[in-house]
């Protein structure tokens, strides 16, 4: 039913912003414009955006491996299994993300000693442990959500060939499930890349810490929007595109079902 | 109130689980306070996100062309940015240009504070999904309904007001619940601008008690406790307002 998001609402949004900062830039009597400021820490700022990158990443893959099998937990027969995997879902996606950060930042050891050596657990590592658990919460309900919209008929047929309950998940049910959860897992990873600069709260040296850091450097108020607006701009543009093709394949889902 | 007090000094001093909020009137107090300004931001961000919702949705139907592009602009932008970098955004960009005021002691303070460009940015961000969320609810409304309240003599306005928008919002209502369950929790990204909510005064109190593992879970367990209730009340409403007809049962 969604309409397809035209470029136009895109170019209007970057224009909004680029008018913002060319007016800022206009409105500055400092010596180099924003532009010149912005394109000087651009590197700086760049790294940080990497981290942010390489975290959502990793609390992705691992979310999602930890979520696959919470999600099948919900799904389990025994009740002893699904009624503490529900009870986990439901818990971890219904806590703010930040306060998991904070408890993450807080309870993980800052130190581990594994056989006689001893490793220092960055911050960042802590951090993405921190926004893998509402990542896997988020995984798992979209696992059960899959698993269950799978018709019946498949599971009975699955048993009339004499398939056990595992055989039957992984080469029947799990694979139909796979082009039903691609769409909400990219909507999940978009979340998660938008949720990374939470981790500048705990002290992480990811973008928005750099672009804190940059502006404290240059201690000029006229930066600060085109600053932070340059930051929007930067995640719009990962983001945006996930966005799109997160449409488009619901689309072609949609399309596939009606025939 | 003694009683409490007194048992939770002792389960401090015998089991080290040191919960100053039930004991200490100081701690207490602001925890209170706390507790009050998150329920203050989620209140007030869901009536607002709503109303944008639904103002953001009739603009996107409007004959008038750069109106439609800048809801459609507005909703591209905000729903894939990072909520908390448009709040600095708002905060620290924004309020950097708008005009301040003296305070008592005649020093300028920024005329918008921080709780008002908290509520700003939290219904800028929620209000973005739900003009989709309307959105979809309203295209799930059969033309012909429109039509009839046409054919009764409505105007565009009316037929919009009494006869579409209570069944779109009917027919959103699951997809509302989510959001503003999405909301309430977003509201601890108010702790980044220091507005001195649930998260922000847990903080605080765990400095100064050092009193961590506590804390956070007192904070995980409240922040559960609310989004429970809003999404059973928000079940109930739905219950309430069930249309007949649709949906299974």
């Amino acid at each position: 039913m969604t309409r397809a998001p035209d470029g136009k609402a895109a170019g209007f949004a970057l224009l909004l912003v680029v008018a913002g900062s060319a007016w800022a830039q206009a409105a500055a009597p400092a010596a180099d414009g924003a532009l010149t400021a912005l394109i000087r820490w651009a590197p700086l700022i760049g790294q940080g955006f990497v981290l942010n990158v390489l975290i959502s990443v990793i609390a992705m893959a691992v979310g999602t491996l930890l979520g696959l099998f919470l999600g099948l937990g919900q799904v389990a027969p025994s009740r002893w299994v699904a009624r503490p995997a529900v009870a986990a879902t439901q818990f971890f996606r219904n806590a703010p993300w930040l306060v998991l950060l904070f408890y993450c930042i807080f309870i993980l050891p800052f130190r581990i000693t594994l056989f006689g050596t001893t490793v220092d657990v960055p911050n960042w590592l802590r951090a993405t442990a921190g926004l893998t658990l509402p990542v896997m919460a988020n995984v798992s309900e979209i696992v059960r959500g899959a698993v269950q919209s799978v018709p019946s008929g498949q599971w009975e047929g699955a048993a009339s060939l004499a398939l056990s309950r595992r055989k039957t998940l992984w080469l029947v049910i799990l694979p139909q499930c796979l082009k039903r959860m691609l769409p909400p897992w990219m909507n999940l990873y978009a979340i998660l890349l938008m949720s990374t600069p939470l981790a500048s709260i705990v002290g992480v040296e990811e973008a928005l810490t750099m672009t804190r850091n940059a502006l404290g450097a240059e201690r000029r108020s006229e930066l600060l929007i085109p600053f932070y607006g340059a930051l929007l701009v930067a995640f719009f543009c990962a983001c945006w595109p996930i966005a799109l093709a997160t449409r488009r394949l619901e689309a072609y889902a949609a399309r596939e079902r009606t025939g | 109130m003694d009683l409490i007090e007194s048992l939770f000094r002792g389960l401090n001093e015998s089991a080290g689980i040191n919960l100053t909020i039930l004991y200490d009137p100081f701690d207490r107090a602001r925890f209170w306070a706390g507790f009050l300004m998150t329920v203050y931001l989620a209140a007030t961000s869901v009536v607002a996100s709503v109303m944008l919702g639904v103002l953001g949705a009739a603009a996107q139907k409007s004959p008038v062309a750069p109106l439609r592009w800048l809801t459609d602009g507005y909703v591209a932008f905000f729903r894939n940015t990072p909520p908390l970098v448009q709040m600095y955004f708002f905060f620290f960009g924004l309020g950097s240009i708008t005009p301040t005021v003296p305070d008592d002691l005649g020093f300028p303070t920024p005329l918008i504070g921080n709780v008002a460009w908290a509520i700003v940015a939290l219904a800028l961000f929620a209000g973005a999904f739900n003009v989709e969320i309307f959105r979809s609810g309203i295209e799930a409304v059969p033309q012909g309904t429109a039509e009839a309240a046409t054919a009764l003599g409505l105007s565009r306005l009316q037929s919009y007001r009494l006869v579409v928008l209570p069944l779109a919002f009917r027919i959103c209502l699951p997809a509302l619940n989510n959001n503003l369950v999405n909301l309430v929790k977003t509201t601890t990204l108010a702790y980044a601008i220091g507005v001195p909510e649930m998260l922000y005064v847990s903080n605080q109190i765990w400095s100064d008690a050092l009193n961590v593992p506590e804390m956070m879970t007192t904070l995980l367990i409240l922040y559960i406790g609310l989004v429970t209730l809003l999404v059973w009340a928000m079940h109930r409403w739905e219950r309430a307002m069930r249309l007949p007809g649709f949906g299974e049962r």
